[in-house]
């Protein structure tokens, strides 16, 4: 092995998966097994003592899904990951693994719906609040840390608002505090963003959208950094003896992977979110195409927000990929350039003219754009927040999350630009009629 | 922590894969210093998983001198040992390592290896003068795991990229 650095597009196809040792298979065998025989007692003890590193039953660690979480790792350009059963999986594998009751999170108001209420209203439940701020306001996350703080969690790219996050203005903010900073990088995908690399902790993925990318199949990943000091006084579960794992020091014992370690074995294990083996398969066969997927979305999106922007029928477009976005200039910091273009990903959002009815006669007049609750699919896809992924949430919340009562939000696929500019100019012309 | 560079550590030859690689192939006898009896200390974990992988471990630890660990006889200072080593581990907080990198360069060892969370420069700059190999901050199972195929089962991300089947 030499120093080389391997890219993303290489990574993508062999980070993880070498063949198989036993039979030489060169794609990736699914291991669909419940569980791994021991050699031994003895090793069955080192196993459970993790002494030695092994598979011992899939709720834990598979080989399969194993490939999808050292390759989700390579590219974030992170020390260690873990997977699970969806995006929601994974935020709260890493939330619960970071926060205990007493806790507080600062959080960006422009997120996932999701997301929304899992800090609002499940973690709440469990005696961890969190306080909501302007994601475009790193001063606002300073404002909002208390002495009980604990993590700050935001989505580098909002969805459905689309506000870029200034990772590394809010990653300052955090690490003068001695906490760590969790972002949700769903929807750049670690293509077009690598949070870790201008200074988040760990990533969350829904592997279900973009790594994956055909709308098949769920799933989620946590990436850790392998930066951040949880010796400094305010993680005790990551330094004192494990009352969750028999007395293991995660962060003395496994250092710059500890974060992941801990969640696999504290809350994995015993809240049960596993990844199937199938599942992390079918994710990975996606995940061999997303350098050039990504690429695609980008140029067909960029063309979609400028035929948008010069539409009668249209009041607004919202896509960080164009040049007069208030926060362009950051995704040109932040985001890889896909082919030329700015790697704004697939997802936009505008307003058609008239009330927030015309919105709905829009979508339902679409030919083949899918009127449905999912982005990053090979298909584009075009929904309603206010009436569907954010409709949990009262209107103040909807406004604050960006999803205002006429937003349309769209997730551009790789059909052709032109049959996918028919749809929406067809699908405007019935919206207004 | 201010900002993720500041915390990048310098290039150093002990954080070179090919020469950790080098390292933990040729040095097969590892004297283990300050490795506890205690099953769920760091020590214990990485000094029973190099046995696991055939490496032959000689606990130095005057708490448990005269007694067994891990099945092997342990003594209280390198200087008691009986036999040559390839390799010095230092379970030891910084201050503690000069005596231990002496001991290494006069007992002919090739490596001194100090474990994570431990970097005694003096002691890094003195045993590569000597012609030793030198690896600070890093755990020699997790090395060994990383570099060798196990930690892949727990995620790790571990730079190997190869159409070769996976060692054994």
């Amino acid at each position: 092995m030499s120093d080389h650095i391997f890219r993303p597009e290489t990574l993508a196809i062999h980070a993880g998966q070498v063949p198989d040792r036993e039979t030489g298979a060169r794609a990736l065998p699914i291991y669909q097994t419940t569980s791994f025989v021991f050699d031994s007692a003895e090793h069955a003890a080192a196993l459970f003592n993790l002494q030695t590193f092994g598979n011992v039953y899939s709720r834990l660690s598979n080989p399969t899904v194993a490939a999808l979480e050292e390759r989700v790792a390579a590219l974030e350009g992170g020390r260690a990951a873990v997977a699970s059963a969806s995006g929601m999986a994974a935020e709260a594998m890493a939330l619960m693994t970071l926060l205990q009751a007493g806790d507080h999170v600062v959080a960006a108001g422009a997120l996932y719906g999701g997301s929304v209420s899992l800090l609002a209203v499940s973690l709440a439940k469990f005696g961890i609040t969190t306080t909501f701020v302007d994601a475009t306001r790193p001063d606002a996350f300073a404002a909002a840390i208390r002495p009980e703080t604990r993590a700050v969690f935001a989505e580098s790219l909002g969805n459905p608002s689309l506000t870029v996050l200034d990772i590394a203005a809010v990653a300052d903010v955090a690490h003068a505090h001695g906490l760590p900073l969790v972002i949700d990088n769903t929807v750049p995908s670690p293509y077009l963003c690598n949070p870790l690399a201008l200074g988040a902790d760990i990533v969350v993925h829904s592997a279900t959208k973009y790594l994956g990318g055909h709308g098949t199949t769920l799933g989620g990943v946590i990436v850790e950094g392998g930066r951040f000091d949880w010796g400094n006084g305010k993680f005790p579960g990551m330094t004192e003896p494990s009352a969750g794992y028999h007395g293991v020091k995660f962060f003395e014992t496994f250092g710059d992977f500890a974060f992941a370690m801990r969640a696999r074995m504290e809350t994995l294990r015993i809240y049960g979110a596993a990844l199937s083996p199938q599942s992390a398969w079918q994710i990975l066969q996606g995940v061999e195409t997303l350098p050039l997927r990504m690429e695609r979305h980008c140029r067909n999106a960029l063309q979609v927000a400028r035929h948008l922007q010069s539409h009668p029928l249209v009041s607004w477009v919202n896509y960080p990929g164009l040049p007069d976005h208030p926060q362009h200039a950051l995704v040109q910091k932040q985001m890889r350039q896909a082919d030329g273009v700015p790697g704004a990903s697939g997802l936009l959002a505008f307003g058609v003219k008239g009330d927030a009815a015309a919105g709905v006669r829009f979508i339902e007049a679409a030919q083949f754009m899918s009127h449905l609750a999912n982005i990053g699919d090979t298909r584009t896809l075009v929904i309603h927040p206010a009436s569907t992924t954010h409709r949990q949430l009262d209107e103040a919340q909807q406004r604050a999350a960006g999803a205002t009562p006429d937003l349309v939000r769209l997730s551009v696929g790789l059909e052709h630009i032109d049959d996918i500019l028919w749809d929406i100019d067809q699908a405007l012309a019935a919206a207004a009629r | 922590m201010p900002s993720p560079s500041s915390t990048t550590p310098a290039p150093h030859p002990g954080d070179d894969p090919a020469l950790l690689r080098r390292i933990l192939r040729e040095c097969r006898t590892i004297a283990v210093v300050g490795l506890s009896a205690e099953w769920h200390r760091p020590s214990y974990f990485a000094a029973k998983y190099m046995q696991g992988k055939g490496y032959r471990i000689l606990p130095v630890n005057p708490r448990y001198a005269g007694q067994q660990v891990l099945d092997m006889p342990c003594v209280a200072r390198l200087e008691d040992l009986a036999e040559p080593i390839d390799m010095v581990d230092c379970f030891r907080k910084a201050d503690d390592v000069g005596p231990l990198a002496d001991a290494a360069i006069s007992l002919g060892a090739k490596c001194l290896w100090q474990q994570l969370g431990v970097m005694n420069l003096q002691a890094d700059a003195k045993v590569r003068q000597a012609g030793l190999h030198s690896v600070m901050n890093r755990c020699v199972k997790i090395e060994h795991a990383r570099l060798f195929g196990g930690l892949h089962w727990a995620g790790v991300n571990t730079g190997v990229i190869s159409a070769k089947r996976r060692e054994a």
